[in-house]
């Protein structure tokens, strides 16, 4: 029978959340890893019994954890991640040259392919990979040694490599992102990268329209039309219909275009969802008041859903890594929020109800569709 | 032998209970208690020091015999109390958090 399995990462532990295809009735699990930071969770496509879980703490650092059971049980793999050769220095947030050094791993992509081979974006921002289940982790240079490395800065939450799209119909095509870098392209499966960037406007960088510096908070693309991503940037929701070559703005009749998550529905490429949030000073929603704002038209034309959300008193946030879409008929949209809330929709987000309200601050969210 | 108390979190991610206790060659410092203790649980590595430093991490001490021996040089011998299995040796999180 088929159901979802979500995925979800928290401050302090990573819980799984279990449904069948009606997505009504759910089971939370026990918190794995508790105490610590679970950044995020996600399932090999090719094997949805494979899932990698980045693990980290302030005290004992990084670790990855694998499991090959659904998520029952977990092994942890290999943890070195070294940068190639000599790191050499970005910018700090006053401006001065800091050496690139590791911090944690944000965001983990298994290869849609091969449940073995697994890329890792991680703060100081780099890309690594795994092509052994995780126990070796070797980095993918080109892009931090591309020309604008020692010119990249961080963003308010790090400089971190937050977002890794890999395209199902270009082989070698991979798209990353980076706060506060901005999106890169690679078409030589991760050998050499370039700056994807053109059209974006960021009025916090001393050249607004940069080649690089801006601060892209999430990417986002529906994999049959992958020429085709959506940004929400710090400011500004952007769409390219060139691989990235060119973005344009689609924020439109959005109350505010400041916000963290940015999706696709699963079966309507041009059906968007995002949560805005008031503003970079206030990392709240307008008002009060949770809406998810959907567009059925690629951009411009948005409408609030908020049947089933709170629309008072609410004051939580919507990380980047923190909303997704699972893949059955009515297609079910994800999120979780800051104040440790899990919310479904079963109907393309006509309406939502909260699978769990108390967890720790959620990180991140996934999905797996089971058939 | 050389008696070890992991803080918790580790001893959960070791898979073990109580303290741990390793066979350490001569001399003992922390660099070979080290050693010892991620040859025996390679799941360890990483999370009380660098790997490629080898440099401990910043809210990671090392206690024994009511010192605080975290700025001692890694090569520099453990006190008796722990080389004769008295004492153990404690790796512990650093208070933080409130």
């Amino acid at each position: 029978m088929a159901g979802v399995r979500v995925l979800v990462g928290t401050r302090k532990g990573a819980f799984i959340l279990t449904s069948d295809e009606g997505r009504e009735k759910w089971d939370v699990s026990e918190p794995s890893f508790p105490g610590w930071e679970m950044y995020h969770l996600k399932g090999s496509p090719a094997d949805p019994d494979r899932i990698y879980a980045s693990q980290s703490s302030g005290w004992f650092g990084q670790l990855i954890q694998r499991s090959d059971d659904g998520g029952q049980s977990w092994a942890p793999v290999g943890n070195n991640f070294a940068y190639a050769g000599v790191p050499g220095t970005h910018q700090w947030y006053d401006g001065t040259p800091r050496p690139w050094e590791f911090k944690r791993v944000w965001h983990l992509e298994p290869s849609l392919t091969d449940p073995d081979t697994v890329y890792a974006g991680v703060e100081d921002a780099a890309l690594f990979r795994s092509t052994d289940g995780g126990a070796e982790w070797t980095e993918l240079p080109g892009l931090r040694e591309h020309g604008s490395g020692p010119s990249w800065q961080p963003g308010a939450g790090g400089m971190c490599l937050h977002t890794i799209i890999l395209d199902p119909s270009v082989p070698g095509r991979m798209f990353i992102a980076i706060s506060a870098a901005g999106a890169f392209r690679s078409d030589d499966y991760g050998t050499t990268w370039q700056p994807i960037n053109k059209g974006l406007r960021s009025q916090g960088i001393p050249d607004e329209d940069a080649e690089v510096g801006h601060c892209v908070h999430h990417l986002a693309m529906h994999p049959d039309r992958p020429g085709v991503l959506f940004m929400q940037k710090h400011w500004d929701v952007m769409r390219s219909d060139d691989a990235g070559d060119q973005w344009h703005d689609i924020g439109g009749d959005l109350p505010t275009d400041f916000g963290f998550a940015i999706d696709v529905h699963a079966h309507e490429p041009e059906t968007l969802y995002v949560v805005p949030i008031t503003s970079d000073q206030h990392h709240f929603p307008l008002d009060g008041a949770l809406r998810v704002y959907r567009s059925r038209t690629g951009g411009h034309e948005w409408e609030p859903l908020t049947k089933g959300l709170p629309q008072s008193n609410c004051y939580v946030n919507v990380l980047r890594d923190a909303m997704a879409v699972d893949t059955l008929d009515s297609c079910g949209v994800y999120f979780g929020t800051t104040g440790g809330q899990v919310y479904a929709s079963n109907d393309s987000g006509d309406s939502w109800e909260p699978i769990v309200r108390d967890l720790p601050p959620v990180l991140s969210v996934e999905v797996q569709t089971l058939r | 032998m050389i008696r070890v108390v992991l803080p918790g979190q580790l001893r959960t991610l070791a898979s073990v209970e109580g303290e741990v206790v390793l066979a350490v060659p001569a001399p003992v410092t922390q660099r070979a208690v080290l050693d010892a203790l991620e040859d025996r649980f390679p799941m360890l590595r990483g999370t009380i020091r660098d790997q490629t430093t080898l440099q401990r991490r910043a809210f990671v001490r090392f206690f024994a015999c009511e010192q605080d021996l975290s700025h001692d040089p890694i090569d520099a011998p453990l006190p008796e109390q722990v080389i004769l299995g008295v004492e153990p040796f404690l790796v512990v999180g650093a208070m933080a958090g409130g």
